[in-house]
């Protein structure tokens, strides 16, 4: 066990590095910001002057061994537009990227599992019918879409609700702000997991064991969820794991809609403003993330199943 | 990672497959149960045809996907509008059965006057070109990394794997974004882009099914006679892993259709003229307050009724070609 963790976290750092090595490669193509930096009534030389100053006319690749260097002490450069250092910048913003992620995993797990029995139980109910409904459109909706549509009918028509930003001051008022963007990343998610949850239990109920509990006379409450709902649960949380990252990924989008002051929103505002350190750096912190939880499913995993072996 | 990616190969597939003469004999056998299962289907009628009928979602997929297509096909003659065109004095107008709407415009205008009907239909050729390349382009990929992993295991195979995990460690969307910087602006640009970071589903299941083929006897029988690595990878294996692969690419279709959109959406997609689904939703994003709901709802309906058509016919292709495929 132990041997594996160590193995798997040294995987993890290989992943890491692998993912800043792809992104630093990728934005060295793009052509260096030094340009889009200098006054614009600068002359050759002066740019000249400054792509040296900031170490842009060495190769990519001592560029690169640098940048590792320096990362693995912690510091990830400085932005170059805010002429902060990228690792601050970034931790800045990670707790509320992880307040909406988290705020839409609740959301996704709480409903989506009740949900799903609820669907398998009553199979081909009209429940099970306008909930698998409800799931497939779900599952289609684009991210932005539905924000949009959310911000239209609650902050424009009704005015419950504020449409940007992550608002201060009360938990009330915070509470307010989070709840369109968290029901908004939440969405997709919810609607595969509860069809994931249905399919999965479905198929458990059909196994011997399940026979065999209610062979034994066990109320039926006991063995969908002693029995059934325990073992149905195996796959879903291999997809829940994996679903975090998804949730970081439609967290881009979802802060973008929502002007939502996260890791996401400072993503694509540095791309734009060709912000290397704080692109690679931004990216490298949300690949850590990834991989980290990757590795505590696959530990929890053991734990809900026993019959995985570690190796 | 290992256990999660054995995916059982489809024994009823095999069966149509040059050397998988034991999974032949095999389906022989099995094949007057089938029969059976299939009392009240037409002689002449398809198996696959008389499946689809029989699911009432999946024929209604169908049906959103042949309009989607001809809109596609035939938007130039399907309006008079311009679709990048607008006229001035006409913008913002409501859809025709409100108040202040013209019969001119069936679905209203946006804030530059242009018609929001042809530049959906228009929209839905940039869609369905940058879905269905795309998802050749990241199959292709894919697929031919997965045999050579599966193949060849070993040192290859660890490589392999490690760039599947670490493209797996960067949001698909990001990784997107990274490229298209890179790139720039353009309906290829865009193709090119989604087709690179969507290969690794491909990759990962048939490098699976690999693993478990690569033992089996026609493998086997097919090495003795002196069949070349390659034959056997393409000939032999590949065949028997189309099932799986139909249908991630269904899918795909659908998920490729909605980054797009969302790449548009945040304006990194094609340039803004070009009548883009997701463009114009971010369009009319300036216009939720001043209540001009149109601009918006009608092209995110659009993409929504196409990502739901391609849904259901994954579903239903995933119950026809191999229900045990977790994807």
């Amino acid at each position: 066990m132990g041997r594996y963790i160590i193995r798997r976290l040294l995987q993890s750092i290989i992943v890491v590095i692998g993912v800043s090595l792809l992104v630093f490669v990728i934005l060295y193509q793009t052509g260096d910001p030094v340009v889009l930096m200098a006054s614009p009534d600068a002359t050759r030389e002066e740019v000249e002057e400054l792509r040296r100053a900031l170490g842009f006319d060495r190769p990519w690749y001592v560029q690169y061994l640098d940048f590792l260097k320096d990362a693995a002490r912690g510091d990830f450069g400085t932005s170059l537009r805010q002429g902060q250092p990228v690792f601050s910048l970034i931790m800045d913003r990670v707790p509320a990227t992880l307040k909406l992620a988290f705020a839409a995993f609740a959301i996704s797990v709480v409903v989506s599992i009740p949900v799903g029995v609820i669907s398998a139980t009553k199979r081909n109910s009209i429940w099970d019918n306008l909930t698998m409904g409800f799931a497939l459109l779900g599952q289609s909706l684009p991210v932005f879409f539905l924000g949009v549509m959310l911000i239209w009918i609650f902050a424009g028509q009704l005015k419950w609700l504020p449409s940007f930003g992550q608002g201060g001051g009360s938990v009330f008022n915070q509470l307010k702000h989070l709840i369109l963007p968290a029901v908004t990343l939440a969405t997709f998610s919810l609607a595969r997991n509860a069809r994931l949850v249905r399919s999965s239990l479905l198929e458990v109920m059909g196994q011997d064991y399940i026979k065999t509990a209610r062979s034994k006379g066990l109320v039926e409450r006991t063995v969908v969820y002693r029995h059934g709902l325990k073992n149905a649960l195996i796959p879903v949380v291999t997809i829940f794991g994996l679903e975090f990252g998804q949730l970081l990924s439609g967290a881009i989008i979802t802060e973008t809609v929502f002007a939502w002051p996260g890791v996401g929103r400072l993503i694509i505002l540095a791309i734009q403003q060709r912000d290397f350190p704080l692109v690679v750096g931004a990216v490298m912190v949300i690949a850590m993330l990834f991989v980290v939880l990757n590795l505590l499913v696959d530990l929890l995993y053991g734990v809900i199943d026993p019959r995985v072996r570690y190796s | 990672m290992e256990r999660k990616e054995q995916v059982a190969p489809t024994p009823a597939l095999a069966a149509d497959q040059p050397g998988a003469s034991a999974a032949r004999l095999a389906d022989a056998e099995a094949r007057p149960l089938a029969e059976l299962g299939r009392r009240g289907s037409r002689r002449r009628m398809p198996r696959i045809l008389y499946s689809l009928l029989q699911n009432k979602l999946a024929v209604f997929g169908v049906f959103i996907l042949i309009v989607v297509t001809f809109a596609a096909i035939f938007a130039p003659y399907l309006t008079d509008h311009d679709p990048e065109a607008g006229i001035i004095i006409d913008s913002k107008k409501p859809p025709a059965w409100s108040e202040g709407g013209s019969s001119e415009y069936l679905l209203g205008t946006d804030s530059l006057g242009r018609d929001i009907l042809t530049r959906i239909l228009y929209g839905a050729r940039i869609s369905l070109v940058v879905g269905i390349v795309a998802v050749l382009i990241a199959g292709a990929i894919g697929i031919v990394l997965g045999l050579i992993a599966g193949y060849y295991g070993g040192k290859i195979d660890d490589v392999i794997m490690r760039i599947v995990d670490i493209q797996l460690a960067v949001p698909f969307i990001l990784l997107a974004i990274a490229i298209l910087a890179v790139l720039g602006q353009g309906l290829d640009k865009i193709i090119i882009t989604l087709g690179i970071s969507g290969w690794v589903t491909y990759g990962r299941v048939v490098r699976g099914q690999v693993l478990s083929w690569r033992e089996t006897e026609f493998v086997e029988a097919a090495r003795a006679i002196g069949a070349r690595n390659i034959s056997i990878m393409f000939k032999h294996i590949l065949p028997n892993t189309y099932a799986s692969i139909i249908i991630i690419a269904s899918f795909a279709v659908a998920s490729t259709i909605l980054a797009e959109a969302s790449l548009s959406f945040l304006g990194l997609g094609v340039p803004p003229d070009v009548p883009t689904w997701g463009g114009m939703v971010s369009a009319g994003r300036d216009y939720i307050i001043t209540g001009d709901w149109w601009i918006y709802t009608f092209p995110g309906i659009a993409i929504m009724l196409t990502v739901l058509g391609i849904n259901v016919v994954g579903d239903w292709l995933r119950d026809y070609l191999d229900p045990r495929l977790r994807l």
